[in-house]
C-alpha cells in the first residue's frame, strides 16, 4: 500500500508528499522530517519571500491605472472572477428555466404549438476563456504531434530524407508565431468557408499557429531518437526479417519513446506560450484575449485581473508539463531514469 | 560433396575517405553440419566482419557464402546471431524477447499454446525460467547473454553465429556459460560459429579453431582440428596433454607468427 502510493507520487512528480507518506508509515521519522523541511519548507519560504517582495515593490509603482496590485488585490480579484463565473452560470440556468416554463405553458394551452429553445448568449467568463485556451492548445498540439511524430520517425530512419528536409526544418523552426499569424489568418479565411462552421475561424487560426510552432521540437527529437537506436537492435529485426511497419512498431517506437516525449514536452510548452500571443492578436476567445480586453478596458481592477490571468497561465503551463512528464514515465521502459 | 556452409573466396572492401579499405581478402572456409567452429585472431583483424557476412548483415565485395547449396546475401533467422552485448529489447521481459523471435519466425506454424511451450522450452534450456518476467535491466550480464542465446536458439537456426558472446563477462560467469553451452550443444548438435578472444574457450568448445592473420586484407592463417573426446570437463582437461598441446598451438600462432605490430 505504502510503496504503491509512493510509486504513484513519484510517477506524477508529486515527490513533495513522499516524505509525508513515509513519516505516516513510521519510517525513520526524523530523517523524513528533515527531508520534508528541505522539499516543502524551503520552496514555501522562497514563495513567501517572493510574495513579500511583490507586496513591497508593487506599492512603489504608480501607473495610469493606479497602483500596481499586490498579492492581496490579485487574490481578491481572482475571487471576483470566480463569483462572476458563478453568476453567469446562474443566469444561464434561469434563462433556460424560463424558456421551459413558457414552453410548457404554451403546450398546455395548445398541444400543437411550435416550441423552440433559444441558446443562451451570455458573455465568456474567465473560466470559459481558460477552457477555450486549453482546448485550442490541445487541438494545435495534437495536430502538431500527429504530423511531427510520423515525419520524425521516417526521416530518422532514412538518412537521405533527413538531409533533404533538415534545411527546411532549420528555416521554419525559428519563425515567431506573430509572423505566422497574418498568413495563417488569410489562408484560413480563404479556405475555411462553410455555412455552419463547427469551429470558429479564430479558433482554427490560433490552433494552426500553435501547431506550426510546436511541430519542430517533436519532429527533431523524434528524428534524433530514431536515428540513435542501437544498431544491434535494428539488426535483430533484420535477422527476424521484420517488415518496415513491424520494425517501426516493435523496435523503433519503443526505443525512441523517451526522446519523443522529451520533444512533446518542449512542444507543449512552446504551444502554450505561443497560444497566448496568438489569441491576443487573433481575438480568439481565450486567456490571451482576456488579457488584451482587460488592457483595453483600463479600469482600476484591470491590472489585478491581468495578473490573475498571468498566474493562471503560469500555473496551467506547469500542470501541462507535469502531465507530460507523468505520461513519459508511464510509457518509457526505463522507469528508473530520472527525467526532469 | 559440398560442405554444409561454405565461405567461397570472400573478400570485402569498406569505402573510406581515402579509397576502399580491404578488410578481408580471399577467405575460404568449409564447415560441416553440427560442427562447432571458433574464429580467433587479434582485435580488428576482421572476425566480426566474417560473421556479419555470414549473417548477411554485410555484403561480400567478392565471393560469397553458400548455405546448403544456396547463396545467402541477406539476414535471416536460419543464421541466428548472439550479439556481444546481448541486444535484448530493454522494454520487453526475457519471455517477451524470446516470444517476439518465436512469433516472427515460426508464428505461422505454431498455435498460441505451442508458441508458449517453445518459448519456455528455450528459456529452460539456458536455465532462465526463474527470471522470465524480468526486464533485461533487472538481470545480470550473464543472464542477459543466456536469454540472448535462448532467443537465437528459439529461431531453430541452421547456423548459430556468436560474436564474442561471453566477452563482456567475468571469468567465473563465463565458465558457467561455457558449460551451459556445451550441455546445450550435446543435446541439439547445432552448427555454430563463435568468435572469441579467449584461447581456453576456443579449445574447450570447438571442433575446429580458425586462426586469422592480422588486417588489413586479413585472411585465414591456419585451421586447427580439435580432437578431444566429448563431453569435455574443464577440470580434467586442465592437465590433459592433448589439450595443452592445442592451447600452445593457438598461442604460438597468435603471439609468435602473427603477433600484432602495433599495440
Ligand atoms: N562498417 C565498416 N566500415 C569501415 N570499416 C570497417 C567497418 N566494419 C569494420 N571495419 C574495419 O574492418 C576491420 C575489421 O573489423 P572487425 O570489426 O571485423 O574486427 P574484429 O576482428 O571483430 O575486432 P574485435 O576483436 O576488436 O571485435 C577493422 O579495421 C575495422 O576498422
Ligand atoms: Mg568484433
Amino acid at each position: 500500500m505504502k510503496d504503491k502510493l509512493i510509486y504513484f507520487l513519484e510517477l506524477t512528480g508529486m515527490t513533495w508528499f513522499v516524505p509525508v507518506v513515509r513519516m505516516l508509515a513510521g519510517e525513520a521519522p526524523l530523517k523524513q522530517a528533515q527531508l520534508l523541511v528541505q522539499m516543502i519548507g524551503l520552496p514555501l519560504l522562497a514563495m513567501l519571500i517572493f510574495l513579500m517582495l511583490w507586496h513591497i515593490g508593487a506599492a512603489k509603482v504608480i501607473t495610469s491605472l493606479g497602483q500596481v496590485p499586490g498579492p492581496t488585490q490579485v487574490w481578491e480579484q481572482s475571487m471576483v472572477l470566480l463569483d462572476e463565473h458563478r453568476a453567469e452560470r446562474e443566469r444561464e440556468r434561469q434563462f433556460y428555466e424560463r424558456q421551459e416554463l413558457r414552453n410548457a405553458e404554451r403546450l398546455a394551452a395548445d398541444p400543437d404549438a411550435e416550441v423552440r429553445i433559444r441558446p443562451f448568449t451570455g458573455r465568456d467568463t474567465f473560466i470559459d476563456q481558460v477552457q477555450t485556451s486549453l482546448k485550442t492548445v490541445f487541438v494545435g498540439f495534437l495536430l502538431a504531434s500527429l504530423i511531427a511524430i510520423p515525419i520524425g520517425i521516417v526521416s530518422g530512419l532514412s538518412q537521405n530524407l533527413y538531409s533533404a528536409i533538415n534545411p527546411l526544418i532549420q528555416i521554419l523552426k525559428p519563425i515567431s508565431p506573430l509572423a505566422w499569424l497574418p498568413i495563417v489568418t488569410m489562408v484560413v479565411s480563404a479556405l475555411y468557408v462553410t455555412e455552419d462552421p463547427m469551429f470558429s475561424r479564430s479558433f482554427v487560426t490560433s490552433a494552426i499557429v500553435v501547431m506550426l510552432c510546436s511541430l519542430w521540437p517533436t519532429l527533431i527529437n523524434t528524428a534524433v531518437g530514431v536515428s540513435s537506436i542501437d544498431r544491434d537492435l535494428i539488426n535483430v529485426g533484420r535477422v527476424l526479417r521484420l517488415n518496415y511497419l513491424t520494425t517501426v512498431l516493435k523496435i523503433v517506437i519503443p526505443s525512441s519513446i523517451p526522446m519523443i516525449f522529451t520533444g512533446l514536452r518542449i512542444s507543449l510548452g512552446i504551444g502554450w506560450m505561443v497560444l497566448i500571443a496568438a489569441e491576443m492578436l487573433s481575438q480568439n476567445p481565450g486567456l490571451g484575449k482576456f488579457v488584451w480586453d482587460e488592457f483595453q478596458n483600463g479600469s482600476s481592477t484591470s491590472l489585478s485581473r491581468i495578473m490573475v490571468a498571468v498566474l493562471v497561465i503560469g500555473g496551467l503551463g506547469f500542470v501541462l508539463d507535469r502531465i507530460m512528464l507523468t505520461l513519459q514515465k508511464v510509457f518509457s521502459y526505463d522507469k528508473t531514469a530520472i527525467i526532469r | 560433396m559440398d560442405a554444409y556452409l561454405n565461405l567461397d573466396h570472400v573478400s570485402i572492401d569498406f569505402p573510406t575517405a581515402n579509397g576502399a579499405f580491404r578488410a578481408l581478402d580471399n577467405v575460404n572456409l568449409k564447415i560441416n553440419k553440427g560442427e562447432f567452429v571458433s574464429i580467433i585472431g587479434h582485435s580488428g583483424c576482421g572476425k566480426s566482419t566474417v560473421m556479419n557476412i555470414v549473417g548477411g548483415l554485410y555484403q561480400a565485395t567478392e565471393g560469397g557464402v553458400v548455405l546448403q547449396g544456396k547463396e545467402v546475401n541477406e539476414p535471416g533467422p536460419d543464421r541466428a546471431i548472439v550479439f556481444q552485448n546481448h541486444a535484448l529489447f530493454p522494454w520487453l521481459t526475457c519471455y517477451q524477447n524470446v516470444e517476439l523471435a518465436v512469433k516472427s519466425v515460426s508464428g505461422h506454424r505454431r498455435n498460441r499454446k505451442q508458441i508458449r511451450e517453445w518459448v519456455e522450452h528455450n528459456l529452460e534450456l539456458v536455465h532462465m525460467m526463474h527470471a522470465k518476467d524480468k526486464l533485461p535491466s533487472e538481470i545480470s550480464g550473464g543472464m542477459k547473454q543466456r536469454v540472448g542465446i535462448a532467443r537465437a536458439l528459439s529461431m531453430e537456426p541452421k547456423v548459430l553465429l556468436m560474436d564474442e558472446p561471453f566477452g563482456a563477462l567475468d571469468a567465473l560467469t563465463r565458465a558457467h556459460l561455457q558449460d551451459s553451452l556445451m550441455e546445450i550443444q550435446s543435446e541439439l548438435n547445432n552448427t555454430v560459429i563463435m568468435i572469441t578472444h579467449d584461447v581456453d574457450e576456443a579449445v574447450l568448445l570447438s571442433d575446429k579453431i580458425v586462426m586469422m592473420t592480422n588486417g588489413p586484407a586479413a585472411t585465414i592463417g591456419e585451421i586447427l582440428e580439435v580432437n578431444l573426446p566429448r563431453p569435455r570437463k574443464r577440470l580434467e582437461l586442465a592437465d590433459d596433454q592433448q589439450y595443452n598441446h592445442y592451447r600452445s598451438e593457438v598461442i604460438h600462432f597468435l603471439h609468435e607468427r602473427h603477433a600484432r605490430k602495433v599495440a
